[in-house]
């Protein structure tokens, strides 16, 4: 029996000791651990998150991957075969923090594929031209990275422990996402015209990656409460414009917003502000590549059904021929 | 913990050095060894045995690639990834030393993507489309039991380079082999529809066969191997007759290496005067 069943057969009288707990692990900055007593929405919330994040990986390995076999360069092409595969990692890590939520891999892809469970906005993006391998790496996985890090700081412990990892992995690539860049721009004028284009094509779905705006995002005042998330949206989106524009300055490529500049008083930059309609028809399945990125999944996990089933079966044949010898 | 750390660092302290991300910075996959060609080593033998062991480790590589996001499961996107890049990283040693032995002076890069089909010597099971999640494992327990006995036999070579990429190479390759022989064995003992695959499989990789040991005389070695592990799943090897066309080795391919190519020096060949 779990400390949750536990908690639901008791008498009522037991569950406030419970919830006194768990309130009292978030309050002192505590881990909460799989065996430990949670409220159903706290466990909910987290594997949706969790889910959504794994998702994220597996499905953001579609545009970049596109490129591994077209790379320019041995150097580039194990590169981003060494990223696209990190991703598959990075997955498989955050699959298996949502099992210990009592989550099942199998059920969370059948939800990926059938849109039933998102994954990041801006992997409905296509991917036009070499380029774009850096950019992502510098804004994308810049992004991310923002996102992140504080979620190392996560109140739940194997979700925190997996970003830790996590975020180290994002940080090289994100190097070597602007060191492509830097590269190119060094290069010649086609390249920088290159680069150019994919930072215009990129910049403000990348600013969407940090969800809606604080007003419209209705799932993080319990998130931040149970600390699950330690920054609002729009904290995170400002954050990552104040790091970017001097970058962006150090690299010689313009970002495409007329209203961005450095506001003194504030003490941080002003900017546009994104799209929110674009956001929210990716969000519910209209983006340029949605379709097509639930596709290749999908086909992806269709067609290595056999396959998975043959594992199944010699496993279970095996355990069967082990048992028939152990009895003989 | 400052949050912004990782971030707020990017461009900082790297002003006389671009290429300086993690894992980005090696110009000369060879650095730090003696590349000196000691004397009484053939030279244009050398220089053609590492193009071709170059070729086959790419075009390999490239392969493995395709299956990046189509793998049956998350587990497999991870070891084809990283079986491929192993190859990867064996191409580009064999091609550097290419460059030392063949007079050439020439870059890895020149040799991946400026050259044409007819100038590549990878063997042609090497370049047959992925097919299959059983023939790529068939092809995989193939092309590693045979290039494993291969490097073994060049851990006593003349050549440094040759010894130490195979020193590197012999344990990656011993890998590849124990990875594709278990799927081999699970998908003939599976169920019905994964054993008929997997004997699919084996009939359609066998007649390249003699093609491999043409090249390199691993005979009995690699039926041992095969035998051993197609008897392991339930499948007898089946008896095949060479396929026509080949060898790889002198240029002769199949029609599906000019496309492999044609997408692997797309960008490359579209902007040769840029630097990555």
């Amino acid at each position: 029996m779990t400390a949750q069943q536990a908690a639901e057969s008791a008498a009522p009288g037991a569950l406030p000791p419970l919830q006194e707990h768990f309130d009292a692990t978030i309050a002192r900055d505590q881990r909460i651990e799989p065996r430990d007593w949670m409220p159903d929405g706290y466990r909910s919330t987290l594997i949706r998150q969790i889910a959504q994040h794994a998702h994220s990986e597996i499905i953001g390995m579609q545009p970049e991957g596109e490129w591994i076999t077209r790379a320019p360069s041995l150097r580039r092409k194990a590169i981003l075969f060494a990223k696209v595969q990190d991703e598959a990692g990075h997955g498989l890590y955050l699959y298996s923090a949502a099992e210990t939520l009592g989550a099942d891999r199998a059920d969370l892809t059948e939800r990926l594929i059938e849109g039933r469970q998102k994954y990041s906005s801006i992997f409905n993006y296509p991917t036009l031209t070499f380029a774009d391998v850096g950019v992502i790496g510098w804004f994308v996985d810049g992004a991310a990275i923002c996102n992140q890090v504080p979620l190392c700081r996560s109140s739940y412990g194997p979700y925190a422990r997996a970003m830790v990892r996590i975020c180290k992995e994002e940080s090289f690539h994100q190097r070597q996402g602007y060191e492509l860049l830097m590269t190119m721009m060094r290069g010649t004028d086609a390249q920088r015209e290159m680069v150019q284009d994919a930072v215009d094509r990129w910049w403000w779905p990348s600013l969407m990656m940090f969800g809606p705006p604080d007003d419209h995002s209705p799932n993080s005042a319990a998130s931040m409460a149970w600390k699950i998330k330690r920054h609002s949206n729009d904290e995170l989106r400002r954050r990552f414009v104040d790091m970017t524009v001097p970058q962006a300055e150090r690299l010689g490529v313009t970002l495409p917003d007329p209203e961005l500049r450095w506001n003194e008083e504030r003490g941080h930059h002003d900017f546009g502000t994104p799209d929110w309609d674009e956001l929210m028809r990716v969000i519910k399945g209209d983006g340029p590549c949605n379709a097509q990125r639930i596709e290749r999944r999908r086909t992806a996990h269709e067609e290595g059904a056999w396959v998975r089933e043959a594992a199944a079966a010699h496993a279970a044949k095996q355990a069967a021929r082990t048992e028939k010898g152990t009895a003989a | 913990m400052n949050d912004d750390h990782v971030y707020m660092t990017l461009a900082e302290g790297h002003e006389d050095d671009t290429r300086w991300a993690y894992g980005t910075g090696f110009e000369d996959p060879l650095h730090g060894v003696d590349t000196t060609v000691p004397d009484g080593v053939d030279t244009d033998g050398l220089a053609a045995l590492c193009l071709a062991l170059g070729d086959d480790a790419l075009v390999s590589a490239q392969r493995l690639a395709e299956w990046t996001t189509r793998a049956p499961e998350l587990e497999e996107e991870m070891a084809l990834a990283n079986i491929g890049l192993d190859l990867l990283g064996q191409a580009r040693l064999l091609y550097a030393r290419c460059g030392r032995t063949d007079g050439t002076g020439r870059g890895e890069d020149a040799y991946a993507y400026f050259r044409d089909p007819g100038e590549f010597r990878n063997v042609t099971l090497a370049e047959l489309p992925n097919g299959d999640f059983a023939f790529s494992m068939a092809r995989l327990l193939v092309l590693s039991s045979w290039r494993l006995a291969h490097f073994e036999g060049f851990t006593a070579s003349a050549d440094p380079v040759l010894r130490a990429v195979a020193a590197k190479g012999v344990k990656e390759l011993t890998y590849h082999r124990q990875y594709a022989a278990e799927w081999v064995v699970r998908l003939g003992d599976g169920t019905e529809e994964s054993h008929r695959r997997m004997a699919a499989g084996l009939e359609r990789v066998t007649p390249y066969l003699e093609e491999l040991f043409a090249a390199h005389d691993a005979r009995e070695e690699v039926l041992a191997v095969l035998r051993q592990v197609a008897g392991a799943g339930g499948i007898a090897l089946p008896e095949t007759a060479p396929a026509a066309g080949g060898p790889g080795r002198e240029g002769r391919h199949t029609e599906h290496l000019a496309p492999l190519l044609t997408e692997l020096q797309s960008v490359a060949r579209a902007y040769p005067e840029a630097t990555w």
